[in-house]
């Protein structure tokens, strides 16, 4: 059975193990020899729980398959599966990766009762007319003026801003959080940039260079791709 | 072949009826076959504005349902035989016609006329949608005021889905003065808001509500400014170059001297 040492792999690394999976046997295989493998050497009560994180290779694994796989690992011994990485993913998976960190561009004036939705982010070139209303799973960016609603994170994500040419919206709206323009005639901003304060919990508006600062990522492939 | 163009403005009372009537009326006193068609079923107005109600024996109902041939519902304008008028129903609904039917009608009388003006009322239903269906072109009517930009954006939005040319703007009821103090929108903020091409602006005058409770559209007075800013529109209309007329309305004799010689600004 040589040749089964080399299906797992254990690593000892900083506050943890990683375990090295094969990607060429078939997947019933690697549980087995897996199962071997942990009930060699029994951990004792006292010790604590140990973060693994599993690389899986070449291997595509099913979200039942990486149930099992973890229940499996659970349960042997005094382990808790912290992250699974494959080198692979499905096409679908992929394409939603694409669509969620793009960002689209869109030429037109967003008039008053209509609503420009994108996966991903904005780049509007063009006017948001007062009533009219721009929607991004993303950041939105417009090159032009935004009288109107815009909401960036639609699914949540709270990092995203708004930044326009010129800012005198009725309504920003980022995440779940929204703020509404004063009741008093106001006059609209240049080059502004509308984010979420960490501190106040609140949607504030200040300069795209100020913003800059505190979203350093902003154009950030993996932050784009977690948050999508 | 003539063309058609649909006058509307998604809010009421801004003025499609009095412009489409005064555009109509400034066509014809440039000599070309003009023919109004009232939309708004169950509404009409514009025979009343054009002082024609009397005459009306059929309507655009009577010709949809087939009660009557086209030509037999035209009116012809008092003053001009090359101008006429194509009645809306007083007693249905807008709901019994159809944008195919008008456009039919429409299309029928593209044949004969160099102009069809539709008047469009208000809203965004049935009564638009029969409206804009035969359309070529479309003029957009809004006032200075915020509601009536905020629908007329609403309007030119649902226009640029249709297969028609970028719609024109006409800004009707100004008042030199409180555009002047900053109490009402401006016609450059308008027109950038809207950000399509300005036809035309007409101020507020109590002519207009004279001529048409008279039954007379105020394009046939010579001296008026309103009148001016029809036949101006008219004009742009048949593809001539005309600057917009001064909102200021100049004051005192040394204006009046400069007016009699020519160098007024």
């Amino acid at each position: 059975m040589a040749a089964n040492n080399q299906r797992v792999i254990m690593k000892g690394r900083h506050g943890g193990l990683t375990l090295q999976l094969d990607d060429q046997c078939s997947f019933s295989d690697l549980l087995a020899e897996l199962e071997e493998e942990l009930s060699v050497n029994a951990a004792s009560e006292q010790e604590p729980m140990i973060k693994v994180s599993i690389q899986l290779g070449a291997r595509y694994l099913t979200e039942d398959q990486k149930r099992v796989l973890t229940t499996l690992i659970r349960e042997k011994q005094k382990l808790v599966v912290e992250s699974i990485e494959s080198d692979v993913i499905k096409r679908t998976e992929a394409l939603s990766w694409k669509e969620n960190t793009d960002i689209t561009p869109v030429v037109k004036t967003v008039r008053s009762g209509q609503v420009t939705n994108v996966r991903g982010d904005l780049l509007l070139i063009g006017d948001v007319n007062p009533g009219g209303q721009i929607q991004a799973t993303g950041n939105i960016f417009v090159l032009g003026r935004l009288k109107g609603i815009a909401h960036a994170g639609t699914e949540g994500d709270s990092t995203a801003v708004i930044a326009a040419s010129y800012m005198q919206p009725t309504q920003l709206r980022i995440a779940d959080q929204f703020s509404r323009s004063p009741d008093y005639e106001s006059e609209g901003v240049y080059m502004e940039c509308g984010f979420i304060d960490d501190e106040e919990e609140k949607i504030r508006v200040d300069r795209i260079q100020e913003v800059v600062k505190k979203r350093p990522d902003l154009a950030n492939f993996e932050r784009r791709m977690d948050n999508g | 072949m003539g063309e058609a163009i649909v006058v509307t403005s998604g809010k009421g009372g801004v003025g499609k009826t009095t412009t489409t009537a005064n555009l109509g009326t400034a066509l014809a006193l440039q000599d070309k076959k003009v023919c109004l068609i009232d939309t708004d079923i169950g509404l009409r107005n514009l025979d009343v504005v054009m002082g024609l109600e009397n005459r009306i024996i059929y309507d655009i109902v009577d010709v949809v349902n087939g009660r009557c041939k086209t030509k037999q519902a035209l009116i012809t304008d008092k003053r001009f035989d090359c101008l006429h008028l194509l009645p809306a129903a007083q007693t249905s609904d807008k709901s019994e016609v159809s944008p195919e039917a008008i456009k039919a009608i429409v299309d029928e009388l593209k044949e004969d006329y160099d102009f069809i003006i539709i008047d469009c009322p208000a809203g965004i239903e049935q009564g638009y949608k029969n409206a804009v269906s035969g359309a070529d072109k479309a003029i957009v009517v809004t006032t200075p005021e915020k509601a009536s930009v905020r629908d007329a954006d609403r309007i030119i939005g649902l226009l640029e889905q249709e297969d028609i040319e970028p719609p024109k703007l006409v800004i009707n009821r100004i008042r030199a003065h409180m555009m002047k103090s900053g109490e009402m929108l401006d016609v450059d903020e308008i027109v950038n808001v809207l950000s399509i091409d300005l036809l035309g602006i007409i101020i507020d005058d109590d002519a207009v509500i004279k001529a048409a409770n008279s039954g007379e559209p105020v394009a046939m007075k010579p001296n008026s400014k309103v009148s001016l800013a029809y036949r101006n529109i008219a004009r742009r209309l048949l593809g001539e170059a005309v600057p917009l007329l001064n909102l200021e309305e100049e004051q005192g004799i040394v204006a009046k001297v400069k007016r009699f010689f020519g160098i007024s600004s």
